[in-house]
């Protein structure tokens, strides 16, 4: 592995917002895909579509899906970019993905499903406690995630040597 | 539509993409003639797509897809999206420069860098006719009027293939293209077209063109929203890759000035 180790802290602090980017595209771009895979063709939760569904629900639906397919790819292409540099710094990456997985599932589960109503978690349920617990997950991802870039600062990485 | 009307529908679509395939053939033969053999990956690509947007036009998928919206669906991704990413992988301006002498191949690429080339070429122009083309066909009359009318039924396929084709090669450069646009927008304006692409699907889902029945406008969407993601995810692939390729460290002190 390509990882960044201690005496190579320079490169990490030249590729500091590259190494962020490209982890928060790739959170992104993970989670949209669990849920699509997950909740959408495994369980069944999910519907397509539901009668509810306002049309900037639709379009908000569109841009992250498609959002979500391009962050994938391009971020892993990021990544093996980092990795021809040895500049991939995995802790802060790591961060990015926390922050980026984060971000999205606390977006989705408050405005897409709550505002646009795009879709519930589950129908046919008590939803409050599938709501609980998907915002909540979120939450504890975007703190995570946002608790290592800071412990990652390219700045802190300075004082460290 | 008529069934004879039909026939001769599909049978005007098919001339194109039979001539397409004879002509890049004979481009091959020529390039080997002036002793440079062609690519046997680009030359199994582009007949491959006249073939898949062949079977679109014409045959029993063709006539399936007068009756049926998923089978239409079917067809529109044949003929919209993976004919034309097969067929600008065959790289046939490429082929057409190698097999013509060279004062008139001179006269191509001169004709190549002309303004209107560069409209044609532009990921704007091409987004809007593709995306902005598949708006108009299913949220207006224009969907069932298709089925009723010869001319018009030829016009928008043609236009379904064509502005598959402008909008791909908009975005990866196989060919030459003397008016690039950098990766950045390249990019945000396939965002904005996946978009487009997945957010009519789903608008169909629930809104069906005319003479659709419900059921089978939600089998025709689900079709439209992920057999599209296939084709996108090979689009997105290509683009970045070929950032990928462009953005390589140039040496190792370029890649790490901070060693310098």
């Amino acid at each position: 592995m390509h990882n960044v180790k201690k005496m190579d802290y320079p490169i990490a602090v030249l590729y500091a917002s590259r190494n962020l980017w490209s982890g928060f595209l790739f959170g992104l771009g993970l989670i949209a895909f669990i849920d699509e895979v997950v909740f959408h063709q495994l369980l069944h939760w999910h519907h397509f579509y539901d009668k509810a569904t306002t049309n900037i629900g639709l379009v908000s639906d569109g841009f992250f899906h498609a959002f979500s397919w391009f962050a994938t790819i391009g971020s892993l292409f990021l990544v093996a970019d980092l990795r021809r540099r040895s500049a991939w710094y995995v802790k802060r990456w790591s961060g990015g993905v926390l922050t980026g997985a984060g971000l999205f599932q606390l977006y989705d589960g408050t405005i897409q499903h709550k505002l646009w109503k795009l879709h519930q978690i589950r129908y046919d349920v008590d939803i409050l406690p599938y709501d609980v617990v998907w915002n909540v997950t979120a939450f504890c991802m975007l703190l995570a995630g946002l608790l290592l870039i800071t412990r990652t600062r390219p700045k802190r990485i300075k004082e460290d040597e | 539509m008529h069934h004879s009307l039909s026939i001769v529908a599909q049978q005007l679509l098919l001339i194109p993409f039979v001539l397409a395939c004879l002509m890049y053939i004979t481009g091959v033969i020529f390039s080997a003639r002036r002793q440079r053999s062609w690519s046997i990956f680009r030359t199994c690509s582009w007949t491959a797509g006249c073939i898949l947007a062949g079977l679109a036009v014409a045959g029993p998928l063709a006539s399936l897809a007068h009756h049926s919206f998923f089978h239409h669906m079917l067809g529109h991704l044949l003929l919209g999206m993976l004919a034309p990413l097969l067929m600008v992988l065959g790289a046939p301006l490429t082929l057409l420069l190698r097999a013509l002498p060279v004062h008139s191949a001179r006269r191509v690429s001169r004709l190549l860098r002309c303004r209107l080339f560069s409209l044609l070429t532009d990921p704007v122009f091409a987004t809007v006719l593709n995306i902005g083309g598949l708006w108009v066909l299913y949220t207006t009359e224009l969907y069932g009027a298709m089925h009723q009318n010869l001319p018009l039924h030829v016009f928008i396929h043609l236009h379904v293939f064509i502005a598959g084709y402008l909008f791909t090669a908009s975005m990866v450069y196989i060919d030459p293209t003397p008016h690039r646009t950098d990766y950045r927008y390249r990019a945000s304006i396939l965002l904005a077209a996946l978009a487009g692409h997945a957010t009519l699907a789903k608008y169909l889902y629930g809104n069906p063109p005319d003479y659709v029945s419900t059921s089978e406008a939600e089998a025709g969407s689900m079709l439209m929203y992920y057999g599209g993601d296939f084709i996108d995810a090979v689009l997105i692939f290509l683009v970045c890759l070929h950032w990928f390729q462009a953005a390589r460290p140039r040496s190792r002190q370029a890649s790490h000035p901070i060693y310098q």
